[in-house]
């Protein structure tokens, strides 16, 4: 159904989401890994708006922001839909995304960048939004119910996104004890083949971060300072 | 009306997340009722409907509730089918309308507000931010009105249109309240003619909240901003 191409960064935790949905949709693609330091001129002309990836270009066509280009994806390829057919559990499902994009991450990553006395606060709001995720998936298989959906693809990097995180920072966020169901969703997630295939692992994150020297433009000297 | 369509929306009239929503169920012709909330006095039914942030617009349809007034009109798109559709058919069309949308929501409207609650040297930053973001959208646009823009009926209103003009569409007031120019016609001709055609029609224009109202409360808003009193 035409030529598919993905610009994305290996080790990006929303990349990965795109190349997920079109492998659980049998999708082939071409995928063009970025420099982030280095942006190509491919990337620069297919989003220049945002300059960022992930950038799903579908017959020489770019979609750009990962949610846009999740929905772009369901609505092209109809095997294995992401999203629920009811509107109003397809809007419960976008709600959530929107929840995580913009609330959740940002106030994870605040909490691990936090001068130390604002911390204890930041901790709390992360892991109060944390608390909200575990309460979403309790009793389900997949936050899409019993099959992988759209929500599953936007939270599936988060857990060693957050193992990363809070390894770099000395923070603690992702408590299993406090956090059951989402941790038991994340450790059986990361075994499925297909999202095994495509996840960005703590290990590399932070292997990445430490050779390239980014740990302090990451965190922020404050938190730098804090590191335990 | 009856019981099995029942829609009910809380809102705040100077909100353009709420604007926005209206706009769209009066496109669409959809009867419903209206509960305006005092935000400093929250009724027990926003905290019952929306206990995650709190916030309007919630619409309650048939007693459920949705939150996030960009999820709320693709939900209204996709729930009345009979009305005129604020999404087009194609996938990458509708693609390129979530994108600036998205923009327009996000990046644009917070910039503004950034704008609207400085001075001095980071007013003037944020306030370059703007221009040049609405220069982007200017680009951006050429793709979606490939003809320009001369008239637009009332039914091919869709939902990019609603959210630039629930930010934008009061445009004038912003412009007053701050003593500089915000869409010019000259550096930004395609978004000013958008904006102009989309103030012609009725339903539109009447979703803008009254102008010497509006500009009480950003003046309200930016004095607050700039004098803040401690608690």
């Amino acid at each position: 159904m035409g030529e598919v191409k993905v610009i994305g960064a290996s080790l990006s935790i929303i990349c990965c989401r795109i190349e997920w949905a079109l492998k659980l949709k049998g999708v082939q693609y071409e995928y063009i890994q970025e420099d982030l330091r280095n942006k190509s001129p491919i990337l620069l002309q297919c989003n220049p708006v945002h300059k960022k990836v992930p950038v799903l270009v579908h017959n020489e066509k770019p979609v750009a922001e990962s949610l846009v280009i999740l929905e772009y994806i369901d609505e092209t390829w109809k095997e294995n839909p992401l999203l629920p057919k009811d509107p109003f559990e397809k809007s419960t499902a976008r709600f959530w995304a929107r929840f995580v994009d913009e609330k959740f991450i940002p106030s994870a990553w605040a909490a691990c960048c936090a001068q130390e006395h604002e911390q204890e606060k930041a901790v709390e709001s992360a892991q109060e939004l944390l608390g909200i995720l575990d309460k979403l998936i309790e009793g389900k298989k997949f936050f899409g119910g019993e099959t992988i959906g759209f929500l599953d693809l936007v939270v599936g990097s988060l857990p060693n996104w957050l193992k990363f995180m809070e390894e770099l920072s000395g923070i603690k966020l992702f408590d299993a004890e406090k956090f059951p169901s989402f941790h038991e969703w994340a450790t059986k997630f990361v075994e499925i083949p297909i999202i095994q295939e495509h996840i960005p692992m703590p290990e590399d994150l932070i292997n990445y971060v430490n050779t390239a020297g980014l740990a302090k433009t990451i965190l922020g000297s404050a938190a730098m300072a804090n590191k335990k | 009306m009856a019981e099995e369509n029942k829609v009910k929306l809380l809102g705040f009239w100077v909100s353009p997340y709420v604007r926005r929503v209206e706009l769209a169920l009066k496109l669409k012709g959809i009867p419903y009722e209206y509960v305006e909330e005092d935000l400093k006095n929250k009724s027990s039914l926003l905290l019952k409907y929306n206990p995650v942030s709190k916030k309007v617009p919630v619409l309650v349809h048939n007693g459920k509730p949705l939150t996030e007034s960009l999820v709320i009109l693709e939900y209204i798109d996709e729930t009345w089918k009979n009305g005129p559709p604020l999404l087009p058919q194609d996938p990458y069309k509708r693609a390129q309308i979530r994108f600036w949308a998205s923009f327009v929501h996000q990046q644009l409207f917070e910039t503004w507000l950034s704008v609207l609650k400085s001075d001095g040297e980071v007013q003037e930053k944020a306030l370059k931010e703007v221009l040049e973001k609405l220069s982007a959208l200017e680009e951006g646009i050429k793709n979606i009105f490939p003809e320009g823009i001369q008239i637009i009926e009332h039914e091919n209103v869709g939902l990019l249109d609603i959210v630039m003009i629930s930010v934008f569409g009061p445009y004038k007031v912003h412009e007053e309240v701050l003593g500089l120019k915000l869409i010019d016609p000259e550096k930004t001709p395609l978004l000013f003619s958008w904006l102009t055609a989309l103030l012609e029609i009725p339903v539109v224009k009447d979703s803008l909240p009254p102008h010497e109202k509006l500009v009480g409360v950003l003046k309200f808003i930016r004095h607050n901003a700039l004098n803040p009193t401690s608690a």
